[in-house]
């Protein structure tokens, strides 16, 4: 039986969308058949990000009112077996489909036997946010060390929660380690002190990241890029292997033994 | 006491860093989001307040100070909200009666 999965965050611009492409990407290379669904009615941007902009014919809308079938609507991804992208309708607005159609859309994915079935929800906590979530398992909500996206986080894991979605991991994203260290910017012990949910992945701010996706393909599959890295580790995870927290696990203890150092 | 802390911070003088500055002012943002409790509600409150004690003391309204922060718990290592009020008095009424 496969898992719906649904990236959110409340905020715009934290990296939702990059954040669905590259798990839905790194599971589909880790053998997973995986559908990503672009849930931003509107304002579509995971096909871009994917780099399949070209090869839309159907989208999520035109599935739900039956104009054509889920099958017709998926686009298989040449690049990578056993992934597939079900691009939003950008000449329609959020209103278009409804939660309980979105939970059909979900069931009908499963029984298409995909293991891995990952929506990219739009931001804000209104009706794109409602249906987004509609039929999802799980959430994974992302969020950078700054207050005002923080804050976001806080207010939508307490609306998940109130739509019986428990326990959402989280995923930092677009940390500066080097800021880190001088304490000018908030570190994962501080956010998951203050949010009080499991941390899933620490993203590193990197360029690769901007060079990826200008290319539309995804980081998850450079194996020199750190933040690519990060999301093979959250792929991981997701899969349910136990995979420590590399990079900035060293950089604290270092940061930890230097803070010592000076206070003696 | 007071003495050494004033010449320590002295002694410091820089700023603190920015990071815990963020952090500071999210888990003060954060606990008036959790605690539902908007400006308006405050104002309400405030006015209740002073409804109340003007009752018995001459107030000054103007100086009067009253938030949600959060302190220490008793129990447990954690944080509490707590509601502050300043409420500086002019003079206390004489009963009438």
């Amino acid at each position: 039986m496969g898992e719906v999965i649904v990236v959110t965050s409340g905020k715009g611009g934290v990296g939702k969308t990059t954040t669905s492409a590259n798990i839905g990407c790194g599971l589909a290379v880790s053998g997973k058949k995986v559908a990503l669904v672009d849930a931003d009615i509107g304002l579509r941007n995971l096909d871009v990000v994917m780099g399949l902009e070209n090869r839309i014919v159907y989208d999520l809308v035109d599935v739900v009112e039956g104009k054509c079938k889920l099958k017709q609507a998926l686009i298989k991804d040449k690049r990578y077996a056993g992934l597939y992208l079900l691009p939003a309708a950008q000449t329609r607005d959020k209103d278009a489909v409804s939660p309980e159609q979105m939970k059909k859309l979900c069931e009908n994915l499963k029984e298409e036997e995909f293991d891995y079935i990952i929506i990219d929800c739009p931001a804000g906590i209104e009706q794109g946010f409602k249906n987004a979530i509609a039929g999802a398992d799980r959430a994974l909500v992302v969020t950078t060390p700054e207050v005002s996206a923080v804050r976001d986080a806080d207010r939508i894991i307490g609306l998940l929660e109130a739509n019986e979605l428990n326990d959402p991991s989280l995923i930092l994203n677009r940390v500066r380690t080097d800021m880190v260290e001088k304490n000018e910017m908030m570190s994962m012990d501080d956010v998951t002190e203050i949010l009080a949910v499991d941390i899933i992945g620490v993203v590193p701010d990197d360029e690769s990241i901007v060079i990826q996706t200008n290319k539309g393909e995804p980081a998850v599959t450079v194996e020199s890029s750190k933040a690519g890295q990060a999301f093979r580790n959250i792929t991981r995870r997701i899969m349910g292997e136990e995979v420590p927290f590399m990079d900035l696990k060293e950089d604290d203890s270092f940061f930890t033994k230097l803070k010592k150092l000076f206070k003696k | 006491m007071i003495g050494l802390f004033d010449v320590l911070s002295f002694l410091r003088k820089k700023e603190p860093a920015s990071g815990s500055v963020a952090k500071d002012r999210l888990k003060l943002v954060l606990v008036h989001d959790r605690a539902n409790c908007s400006s308006q509600v405050l104002e309400m409150l405030k006015g209740d307040i002073i409804k109340v004690i003007s009752n018995y003391m001459e107030i000054d309204e103007d100086e009067l100070d009253i938030n949600i922060t959060q302190t220490r718990s008793e129990d447990n290592n954690g944080t509490v909200p707590v509601l502050y009020a300043n409420i500086p008095i002019k003079s206390m009424k004489r009963k009438s009666s």
